[in-house]
């Protein structure tokens, strides 16, 4: 499929999403509340299948922070990338899409470790790689610390 | 004295048991609780984290020449392999055109360093067997990998080699020496090497259904590369997203069936001999030229210029305050790596450093297979499960 016939996949999905195309994937954005029913259509729909998420990862915007799932579809070898805005800084939380691909587990983890955010119906949600009382979260940009030295 | 009651066997007591974090057998620093019920395993908890060194925090606050060294740890077995991906990461994201020869030399330098991955993995996988002949007699061969990569960079392990935009300096003479040298003496140990393992009834033995995964289950994962390919996918990314002219050349991706370790090892093998291929056929067709791209704002200037000419000696002050202008803008770019994709996700605001930096780190998404891969075996089927995946600590944590 090309970006157009997912675009008008995607739309008939999802009316509210809007989409760039200006980088090498298209991109899908959508709110994290309407995430996980939108990506089980994505999963579950035979047309679009996307059956592979690649990457998972988190960007901290300052006023927002922006979940990015890189999928990929191996039978009709098509990509896409969906964003889902967090606009609760404070509390973030969002669905996890562990029921979907199992690949997110370690993947939101470290989000959940890093940028600390909350993902509901994780199986085993922890901190992966900081001490469990460590505070705060190293990746966000409101993060200080005194060692930490500008090259 | 009155006979202690028999106690019903109903109820079953388990052990725990702690494989890592420093365990000879893991191979690095992880840390794996098994729950055992006698030999057999019931189930793992994984911990990861402690060589945890916050990667993509650092890169924020660097430039982005700066994170080369730090991408050099992150598979340390294959680290050219990095170096190369963030490079023609930040190349996507400023538009450059990179001349053929860098292209061509890039690939040489790639699949030597995929060679010597391999090498690791697959000796190591005998190593675990029982067998430590084949790993003592192939890492000589390794070391002739290391000492191109020294003749070419200077540095063996970390080699932090190239720079944004080529290469930082031309192969000498005896660089191409070594490398012919290589092509003709490695085919010879590394058949002997395979002979020693490939059909060995003992190996074959213990290696054969060992650690089992399904495509599908695999795909779920998130399994690339090696491990992917055993389960029978054909997902390459140097085929399926090809990057630095890796169309120009001529060579097949082994596959396996049944994703066991003897698949594992075999994929391994058998793209070890795909890799002689592609640098046979990219040294010989290896085009005259520039060692670089023309990128002023990021390529270093040669020494000789930045004391003879004005300009030159701007653009080294640039450089090295970190001061060149980047495109805003966002970019994912993904090389195969020894353990499978390697991706970069790289968000620029415009500024010195990346605004967020995220390493798709092969390993890391793997490694959340093991537990139920080993689920139901024996330690010892655990053990080769895991250095067959190879897993490697530094890719593990990022």
């Amino acid at each position: 499929m090309n970006n157009e016939e997912l675009k008008n996949s995607i739309t008939q999905i999802l009316p509210s999403a809007t989409f760039d195309e200006s980088g090498e994937f298209m991109s899908v954005f959508i709110s994290s509340e309407e995430l996980l029913p939108f990506m089980k259509e994505l999963r579950n729909r035979d047309e679009l299948f996307f059956d592979y998420l690649f990457c998972e990862t988190c960007v901290d915007w300052k006023d927002h922070l922006m979940m990015v799932y890189f999928l990929n579809s191996k039978t009709h070898k098509h990509n896409i990338v969906v964003k889902a805005k967090i606009t609760d800084t404070i509390n973030p939380k969002i669905e996890s899409v562990y029921d979907i691909w199992k690949t997110a587990e370690l993947n939101e983890d470290e989000i959940f470790d890093l940028f600390g955010v909350t993902f509901l119906n994780h199986p085993n949600l922890r901190r992966l790689f900081m001490p469990e009382d460590w505070p705060g979260f190293p990746l966000r940009k409101n993060y200080v610390d005194d060692n930490m030295i500008e090259l | 004295m009155q006979k202690e009651e028999i106690i019903s066997t109903e109820k079953k007591e388990y052990t725990t048991l702690n494989l890592g974090p420093t365990h000879p057998a893991t191979h690095g620093i992880f840390q794996n609780v098994l729950t055992m019920d006698g030999e057999i395993i019931v189930n793992t908890e994984q911990t990861c984290g402690y060589i945890h060194r916050a990667f993509e925090k650092i890169a924020e606050h660097r430039p982005f020449y700066q994170i080369t060294p730090l991408t050099d740890r992150l598979n340390y077995c294959s680290s050219p392999i990095n170096n190369m991906g963030w490079h023609m990461t930040v190349e996507k994201l400023l538009g450059v055109d990179i001349p053929k020869r860098v292209d061509y030399m890039r690939v040489i330098i790639m699949e030597l360093a995929r060679i010597s991955d391999h090498v690791v993995c697959t000796s190591v996988i005998g190593v675990d067997t029982g067998a430590l002949t084949p790993f003592c007699f192939i890492f000589q061969q390794r070391e002739k990998i290391y000492d191109i990569f020294e003749l070419m960079c200077g540095a063996r392990l970390t080699t932090n080699i190239g720079r944004i935009g080529g290469l930082e300096r031309d192969w000498n003479d005896e660089v191409y020496k070594k490398i012919r040298e290589f092509l003709i003496e490695f085919p010879v140990a590394f058949q002997e090497y395979s002979n020693l393992l490939e059909r060995n009834r003992i190996f074959m033995d213990r290696v054969t259904g060992t650690g089992p995964i399904t495509a599908e289950m695999a795909l779920n994962y998130g399994f690339t590369g090696p491990n992917l390919r055993a389960a029978g996918v054909d997902y390459d990314v140097r085929v399926t997203s090809p990057y630095s002219s890796y169309s120009d050349f001529d060579f097949n991706i082994p596959v396996g069936t049944t994703g066991d370790t003897y698949d594992r090892f075999m994929v391994r093998q058998g793209e070890i001999w795909e890799s002689l291929k592609i640098i046979k056929q990219a040294l010989e067709n290896l085009p005259q030229g520039k060692h670089f791209a023309e990128v002023p704002e990021f390529y270093l200037p040669p020494k000789e210029e930045v004391y003879n000419n004005m300009e030159a000696l701007i653009w080294h002050f640039k450089i090295i305050m970190g001061e060149a202008d980047v495109p805003k803008g966002e970019v994912y770019h993904s090389v195969e790596g020894g353990n499978g994709e390697l991706g970069y996700y790289l968000v620029s605001d415009g500024g010195r450093a990346p605004f967020r930096l995220h390493f798709r780190r092969p390993c890391f998404i793997y490694y959340q297979a093991f537990p139920e891969m080993i689920k139901g075996s024996v330690i010892g089927d655990a053990i080769l499960t895991m250095s067959s995946m190879n897993v490697i600590a530094g890719e593990l944590d990022g």
